[in-house]
């Protein structure tokens, strides 16, 4: 086993070796531009582009000329956020998204509101999970545009896409999901979910950084968007610019070997993931999970060691790669939005660990990883005042605080 | 975030862990912070009362490293000097010897709102 451990699946994976293989050639002698027509250089580029199309077409259900390639997944989000609200400004101003959107979304949308647009921003509940109801009710004749993610980079809950979907459908407005840390990692379909446009992001699923897809439904109904960026009138001129054919070829493998290995890889996840899990908490008591254990993803587990703050857990075991919903971690210094949305008590917010589990994690991993944690988790709790309190039989919330107006 | 070899060195190593009596008389405990900030620190003396020397410190925290290097600092200052030597210990004092970054300061000015607390609470004993 190597040291250190990559256990955060959810901020990046790493490349499968068999991307990086289909890759290569297009960096060294297919080196064309994919817009090139006249030649064979082009040709072999636009070649191997088409063939990724298809390839994560294939992965999501949807025809090959319904993706459009991007930067990446927030190039993704922003264009299809901005760009339904820029064409369909005549039919409305008004879009519903929910609170533990990825900032790509949110951002957008506040970008949006400053320019005259009406958001919703749902709540979701201690689960991680919107209401359909709220969704239902919150749909007006001025709604152009749903968008809610399919599963959370954070707590991996999965929303019920399928049902949003369909009421989406039954009121004639687009439905939009930020599918970046679903597709490849749980069965999604386009069509059976009713999804009109859909964001995906490469390195999420082995393939290389720097490259995504928007997927735009071209049938019942043909959705139309206004581009970001203007030139030469690439993918059918929502996204100009000379395709990253290399990335896009890795993505396309990346796409190619998701699909055809799913059904195993989320067994073998959910294994890993469960393992982890019971082995946590077995060894420690008051260890939290955040979210929806059930509709989750396979790879994810999120939880809260209560009297342990996030940052000097992860000092702890600083041979593995996790993250933390700690304020100390994050650039804001504010404790993560999405356990404050999920109700999660900014105490044990600061507890927050994300385990990330991937294709490349072992069994053996896991279990240092599960001894590590535990290790740590008992030594800072000799160390934290506010286990010592609550063994001994103090309310913590009963306590006056000093000091709490400096933060 | 990159850590300095002293807060490394504090947070693998902490000093003067632990609980004193707080009952006791010549025990001071002074209690700062608030979970939702993410920051606690429980620091406390043991004063002569003769001398007014601090003879034992003892501390517990929960927060981030730099928190735990700051207040196990703390205990190391505080111990062997006088209540009044005490008192004058500054939270820039512990910013200069961990080489804490700015977004780290707070973490030593809970230490050294700690040692005025726990010199509080001692003394309120006193009167």
């Amino acid at each position: 086993m190597k040291l250190p451990i990559y256990m955060d699946n959810h901020a990046t994976t790493p490349l499968d070796p068999r991307v990086l293989d289909a890759m290569l050639p297009y960096f060294k002698e297919k080196f064309g531009n994919a817009a090139s027509r006249n030649h064979t250089f082009g040709f072999e580029a636009e070649n191997a582009v088409e063939t990724a199309r298809k390839q994560i077409a294939n992965l999501i259900g949807a025809d090959h000329r319904e993706i459009v390639f991007t930067s990446g997944a927030t190039e993704s989000d922003n264009l299809a956020v901005k760009g339904v609200a820029a064409m369909y400004r005549e039919k409305g101003n008004h879009i519903i998204t929910c609170v533990t959107e990825h900032k790509a979304i949110l951002d957008s949308c506040k970008h949006l509101e400053k320019e005259g647009y009406k958001v919703t921003f749902l709540p979701v509940d201690d689960k991680g999970l919107i209401s359909l109801e709220d969704l239902r009710n919150a749909i007006t004749d001025k709604t152009i545009l749903i968008t809610i993610m399919t599963a959370n980079n954070e707590v991996g809950v999965i929303q019920d896409v399928k049902a949003i979907g369909q009421i989406a459908r039954e009121r004639g407005v687009l439905f939009h999901t930020d599918a970046v840390q679903a597709a490849g990692k749980i069965p999604f379909n386009v069509n059976d979910m009713n999804v009109d446009l859909a964001s995906l992001s490469a390195h999420k699923m082995y393939g290389p950084k720097g490259v995504g897809a928007l997927y735009v439904r071209r049938r019942n109904p043909r959705v139309l968007l206004t581009p970001m960026i203007d030139g030469g009138g690439h993918e059918r001129g929502m996204r100009s610019g000379t395709l990253n054919v290399p990335g896009i070829v890795g993505f396309g493998k990346a796409a190619q070997i998701a699909a055809d290995e799913l059904d195993k890889e989320i067994a073998e996840m959910f294994r890993l993931r469960e393992k982890l899990r019971m082995t946590l908490e077995r060894e420690l008591d008051e260890i939290y999970i955040n979210g929806d254990l059930e509709k989750r993803l396979p790879g994810n587990l999120n939880m809260s060691f209560a009297y342990v703050e996030g940052e000097s857990l992860l000092m702890g075991i600083n041979d593995v790669a996790v993250s933390s919903g700690s304020a100390c971690t994050s650039a804001s210094l504010e404790p993560s939005y999405v356990l404050k949305a999920l109700g999660v008590g900014e105490d044990l917010a600061h507890t927050s660990i994300r385990f990330g589990i991937g294709r490349f994690n072992t069994d053996e991993e896991v279990d240092y990883v599960a001894k590590r944690v535990v290790d740590v988790v008992k030594r800072l709790r000799e160390l934290s005042p506010l286990y010592e309190m609550a063994k001994e039989g103090i309310d913590l919330k009963s306590v006056q605080w000093a000091a709490a107006e400096q933060h | 975030m990159a850590y300095s070899d002293k807060v490394i060195d504090h947070y693998n190593n902490p000093r003067n862990v632990g609980a004193l009596p707080k009952e006791d008389e010549d025990v001071g405990t002074g209690l700062v912070g608030a979970p939702e900030c993410g920051d606690v620190m429980k620091l406390q003396i043991k004063v002569n009362a003769e001398t007014e020397v601090i003879e034992d410190a003892k501390f517990k925290t929960f927060g981030c490293g730099s928190a735990i290097a700051s207040s196990s600092l703390a205990t190391e200052w505080v111990k062997g000097k006088t209540v009044a030597e005490a008192l004058a210990i500054k939270n820039t004092d512990i910013v200069k010897e961990l080489s804490l970054p700015p977004v780290k300061i707070h973490c030593s000015v809970l230490a050294e709102d700690a040692i005025k607390a726990a010199i509080s609470d001692w003394k309120k004993k006193h009167n």
